[in-house]
């Protein structure tokens, strides 16, 4: 699915991925932890293909493809989702325009015709019930006036309409309270599958507890400096970041 | 809103669509303007003697007068002399039926999407087309007689009802108003006038459809809307031009009478050919639009999307003189290339308890300039009288323009008026966003700026609400690379 190889990335000259290692294999979800700063971020938006980095050295392959060659659209129509840390507000554009507009080109990309208005609507319905937000949200602007935790559930929710083959949730957790992660976390389980891959960006355990990773990674000083199976994380909710950062220099 | 996302798949060239040219017999008077040039347009529509009178004393005003250059916009100068000022599609007799039409002309107008041949039945819109300086054809009008009302074009009722054309013409913009207004009021050769009885209720929207199409000439389009007591009308209007290199001029007067407990909505779709990406040609719009609310408790509300033209020059206006009377203005203009727009409103607050909003979308791309100038004038017995303002400009790129003049005069302590003001920019991030969820660029654009404008957008009946939204996003097409 994804190859991610010695990747060196740079903002304004200053390097923050320093020679990134990632496989990820179709059915897989790894888990990309690690304390702030760290890089975390900046691999999500990599690969999602957000302007004003620089990759210096490395490659990333996507289902055998150059990366690199493909536009950010490019990149979310073969299928790659991010769930945003920070949803970005989009005033007087409503969540099911906005959502319409998206499959649609989705569909398009694959030669397909646009969906119909009733059919759109069946599969937001179904869709919000897996994410349980609530149907007001879906006729308000997107993200406008949300709560943290219904912006992350938001996130989810689109997820889950656009069905793609590798999610890359960044932060996911964060402003969440337990029953809202919990929301969230099931939302994630019901759309994990043999064939689609996700990586969870977090620096806490307690969003493991819900979805079970078949990977750990600690991400630290732009490296990847340890992978490990899920007890990795609960490893480092007991020890912290420290002892890693020794066994990294 | 559910159309939103069709439309913003139609729209897949930025290029300006309507500029075609039809190739029809024209009949069409020397230029220049002179008194002579008056009389024979007054003759060849065959005018009673008021109507000349009227035209001569508003040439002899404008004489006098000198072409406003306080806007914050740069004319080039305009030979008045070098323009036609009367041009009509040649007829060979009186047109009793649509069969009767100039196959030409149906075509043309079938290609803008008005189907003259009743078809607007379904949509239950009434149309009055005015191609060049004439209007062509009216639809509906059988429906609409039953209740009462009159829709036709400006000669036939200065033809047919002398009387209410007599009484309402000048009465909000007189002859002499201004510059643009006084030269359209003595060349001015068709437009639309509109009468709805008391009590009653236009059970159509009624639309005008503009359209210049022959080189050299002006359009001198007027329009009067009288909405008598307890009425309601709802009154759209669409303009298009071909694309040519000259520009051209455009100066028309629309006027609204408003009597007691009357409600009139204006709405108005603008996209006259806007000039090339290098500011060759477009249409030179200097517009006087201004409303009375006559009577108490009367409403008039202006909405106005204005994507085209090279120049606009605009304040769609009310006077507020009966009291409790309300005035509306909602405005998304856009800018995009070496457009240059001022534009904005004016309240006039005479009566008591009279109510004012302004909604001002400004959307500037390119090297375009885009102001918005209101006046909002609270009189000294216009006591308890509010107004409330906004006026939000939206800019794309860095090198273009977003310029606010609002003015406010109050003359009592019992009235409140209210400004906001934003300008804002289309974030990075909103973009990401965007692209994250497979939208391009282009699509992306279209579907904030119809975001941003929705305020004003929702005020437009639906049919032209659909059509404007693609035109909001047509017009930006190409702004950010």
């Amino acid at each position: 699915m994804l190859k991610i190889k010695n990747l060196h990335v740079s903002i304004e000259g200053k390097e923050i991925l320093r020679g990134l290692n990632l496989e990820v294999n179709p059915g897989e979800v790894h888990a990309v932890m690690g304390p702030n700063g760290t890089g975390k971020s900046t691999l999500a938006l990599v690969i999602t293909g957000r302007e004003g980095y620089e990759i210096t050295e490395g490659e990333i392959t996507y289902k055998g493809k150059d990366l690199f060659e493909l536009s950010t659209e490019e990149r979310a129509l073969e299928g790659i989702f991010l769930g945003f840390q920070y949803p970005v507000e989009i005033p007087g554009v409503s969540m099911t325009n906005f959502m319409r507009t998206a499959l649609n080109e989705h569909r398009k990309y694959r030669g397909l015709d646009p969906i119909s208005a009733a059919d759109f609507l069946a599969r937001m319905e179904e869709k919000r019930k897996l994410v349980d937000i609530h149907d007001k949200l879906t006729n308000r602007s997107v993200n406008e006036g949300f709560s943290g935790g219904e912006k992350k559930r938001n996130e989810i929710f689109q997820m889950a309409i656009l069905e793609p083959s590798l999610a890359i949730l960044d932060e996911t957790d964060s402003g969440l309270d337990i029953d809202a992660l919990k929301v969230v976390a099931n939302g994630v389980n019901k759309l994990r599958s043999k064939d689609n891959s996700t990586i969870i960006i977090t620096h806490y355990q307690r969003l493991l507890e819900h979805i079970i990773p078949d990977f750990v990674h600690v991400l630290f000083d732009g490296r990847i400096v340890k992978s490990g199976g899920k007890e990795l994380a609960l490893e480092l909710e007991q020890k912290g970041y420290e002892w890693l950062k020794a066994e990294a220099v | 809103m559910g159309n939103e996302n069709n439309i913003l798949d139609q729209v897949t060239q930025g290029e300006y669509k309507y500029g075609f040219y039809t190739d029809i017999e024209t009949d069409i008077a020397p230029k220049g303007l002179n008194e002579g040039i008056i009389r024979l347009i007054s003759q060849k529509k065959n005018e009673p003697e008021f109507m000349l009178e009227f035209r001569l004393k508003a040439f002899e005003k404008w004489k006098t007068m000198k072409q406003p250059n306080w806007a914050h916009l740069s004319i080039p100068p305009i030979d008045y002399q070098d323009i036609s000022y009367y041009a009509a599609p040649k007829k060979k007799k009186e047109i009793g039926s649509l069969d009767e039409v100039d196959p030409e002309l149906l075509d043309t107008f079938n290609k803008l999407g008005i189907s003259l041949e009743e078809q607007k039945r379904l949509t239950g819109v009434a149309v009055d087309a005015v191609f060049d300086s004439v209007s062509v054809k009216t639809t509906f009008r059988g429906t609409l007689e039953k209740h009462g009302i009159i829709f036709c074009s400006f000669s036939e009722a200065v033809q047919n009802h002398p009387d209410l054309i007599k009484k309402y013409m000048g009465s909000v913009v007189p002859a002499g108003d201004n510059y643009f207004a006084a030269l359209n009021s003595a060349v001015f050769t068709d437009g639309s006038f509109c009468y709805i009885p008391p009590g009653v209720r236009c059970p159509v929207e009624l639309s005008t459809y503009f359209r210049i199409n022959t080189a050299g000439t002006g359009q001198f389009e007027r329009t009067l809307i009288v909405a008598d007591e307890g009425s309601y009308v709802s009154y759209m209007e669409g303009c298009t031009a071909p694309m040519r290199d000259e520009n051209q001029l455009h100066a028309a007067v629309v006027e609204i009478v408003a009597l007691k407990d009357a409600v009139v909505k204006y709405s108005t779709v603008q996209n006259w050919y806007p000039g090339d990406k290098n500011g060759k040609g477009g249409v030179y719009n200097f517009v006087t639009k201004r409303g009375m609310c006559k009577g108490s408790h009367s409403k008039i509300s202006w909405t106005q999307v204005e994507t085209g033209s090279a120049i606009t020059w605009k304040y769609p206006s009310c006077i507020l003189l009966g009291d409790y009377s309300v005035g509306e203005f909602y405005s998304v203009a856009v800018t995009n290339n070496h457009q240059q727009a001022d534009t904005g409103s004016k309240m006039t607050h005479i009566g008591k308890n009279t109510k004012s909003t302004i909604i001002s979308k400004g959307i500037s791309a390119g090297v375009s300039n885009n102001s918005y100038r209101g006046l909002v004038k609270i009189s000294r017995r216009a006591e308890n009288s509010r107004n409330f303002s906004q006026c939000d400009s939206l800019l794309l790129g860095d090198k273009c323009g977003a310029h606010t003049f609002p003015y406010i005069d109050t003359q009592n302590s019992s009235s409140i008026v209210e400004h906001e003001a934003t300008t804002s920019k289309i974030s990075d991030d909103q973009l990401f966003y965007c692209l994250q969820r497979g939208i391009d660029t282009e699509k992306a654009i279209g579907l904030i700026v119809n975001g941003y404008a929705k305020e004003v957008l929702k005020q437009l009946p639906m049919e032209f609400a659909v059509e404007a939204q693609k035109l909001l996003s047509i017009s930006l097409e190409g702004s950010v690379g």
